[in-house]
């Protein structure tokens, strides 16, 4: 999930009868599926939520283009530098939807992601992990991005509408990721050499059990999960959408002829579901407080980038001041 | 970013279609909001025509006046043309 222990500042959820009649309005609202706009009231915890699960989203998207950018330059073809070229930049255009989305709360763009520098807004734990070799960018893609569509669809029926309409433009665009990741991988598995099989083998060794993290704590250790689900922002619980996502990834592995690090993995003929072992959780909450492999780096990436890049925002301002001055004479 | 402008952005996705709203993009001016918003909401062909409008140039309707503006049309149903039942015999009109 890209989205992960988003705080609601909510000890538990409230009544209907409990509530104020505009909390009440607002509530049935949500309950009957009638989307909430901008212009909408809404309870403040509610907007503060909102505020802090789509900057953590669009943060994701935008820190997600730095473990790939490590590969453009390296990728083994013109072809496979122009598919990687065009899935950076959808991430891109996915952090902006979402940022704008998010800019309709009342929130500003420059002091959400001054949050996230300073250490004080959070990112997906998944992309704190380093990309080592190429078959790294076919397992990005495939369940990285697979992960991430499992928790994104639901969210295209989020309450808020303009999330929910930036959901649609993401999820539109994600299964190109999907599908190009897991292209790159089965090419190497059907056409490359042992050391190149290995690569493969290596890479989903390491993102496996990350990937699975990526949904967020199990529901017994998930305290705000009640109130999102209340308010819509979140339609499915952590481990719901993380069972999801392994049901329909074991097949897809199988085909790949891999594996994944898990001795307790075995299907049970009577649920449909596949069983899965213990989640290291110590190891996400680590992530999580910055102490993951490559969090200092990936900070450091996105402020390096917000500060050599002032003098072309500073020009862009200046030209365009220039232009209308001309225009005006 | 703070002194840029901000910009909605509506696309026409075929001829012979209106513009749709479909987001926002923040820049210097609007030529570039026309660039940015070419680079985020038209990678895929999704347009032949966008237009860009500083957003502080829409007014909008307040949600309280909803019921003011929109109910008054939810009782004229002789404005709807399946109001007026005719015989069979007249055929499609």
């Amino acid at each position: 999930m890209y989205a992960q222990m988003v705080e609601t500042g909510s000890k538990g959820v409230r009544d209907l009868e409990s509530m104020s009649d505009q909390e009440r309005a607002f509530q049935e609202r949500v309950d009957a599926d009638i989307k909430i706009e901008a212009k909408n009231w809404m309870p403040e915890a509610y907007r503060k939520t909102l505020i802090r699960q789509i900057s953590q989203h669009a943060h994701s998207e935008i820190v997600g283009m730095l473990p790939e950018g490590n590969w453009v330059t390296r990728a083994p073809s013109l072809k496979r530098k122009l598919q990687l070229m065009a899935k950076i930049q959808d991430e891109a255009g996915h952090g902006l939807y979402l940022y704008s989305a998010m800019e309709t709360l009342g929130a500003d763009r420059d002091e959400e992601v001054q949050k996230m520098h300073e250490g004080k807004a959070k990112y997906s734990s998944i992309f704190n992990y380093p990309t080592l070799n190429w078959a790294d960018m076919g397992t990005i893609g495939w369940l990285v991005d697979g992960a991430a569509i499992v928790n994104q669809v639901p969210l295209q029926r989020t309450s808020y509408g303009p999330y929910a309409r930036a959901m649609i433009r993401v999820c539109k665009e994600e299964s190109f990721h999907q599908r190009q990741g897991y292209e790159i991988l089965l090419h190497m598995m059907t056409h490359g050499n042992e050391a190149q099989k290995a690569m493969v083998q290596d890479s989903i060794n390491r993102f496996w059990w990350p990937v699975l993290m990526m949904f967020g704590p199990s529901d017994a250790n998930s305290p705000n999960s009640a109130q999102s689900m209340a308010w819509k922002i979140k339609r499915h619980s952590n481990d719901e959408l993380r069972q999801r996502f392994i049901d329909q990834t074991i097949p897809q592995l199988q085909i790949l002829g891999c594996t994944v690090p898990d001795p307790d993995l075995k299907y049970n003929e009577e649920t449909g579901h596949w069983e899965f072992g213990d989640i290291e959780w110590s190891e996400f909450y680590e992530v999580l407080k910055g102490n993951g492999p490559c969090n200092k780096e990936r900070v450091a990436q996105r402020k390096k980038a917000i500060d050599e890049g002032a003098w072309v925002r500073e020009a862009a301002v200046a030209y365009a001041k220039k232009k209308q001055q001309r225009n005006a004479a | 970013m703070a002194d840029w402008t901000l910009f909605e952005v509506f696309v026409r996705s075929k001829h012979g279609l209106n513009h749709k709203h479909v987001g926002s993009v923040h820049a210097a001016d609007a030529e570039m909001a026309i660039e940015n918003a070419r680079e985020l909401y038209t990678r895929r062909s999704e347009g032949v025509s966008i237009w860009v409008v500083p957003s502080t140039a829409i007014t909008a309707t307040a949600s309280d006046e909803k019921e003011a503006l929109f109910d008054p049309a939810d009782d004229k149903v002789y404005r709807h043309a399946s109001f007026y039942e005719l015989p069979d015999e007249v055929g499609h009109m």
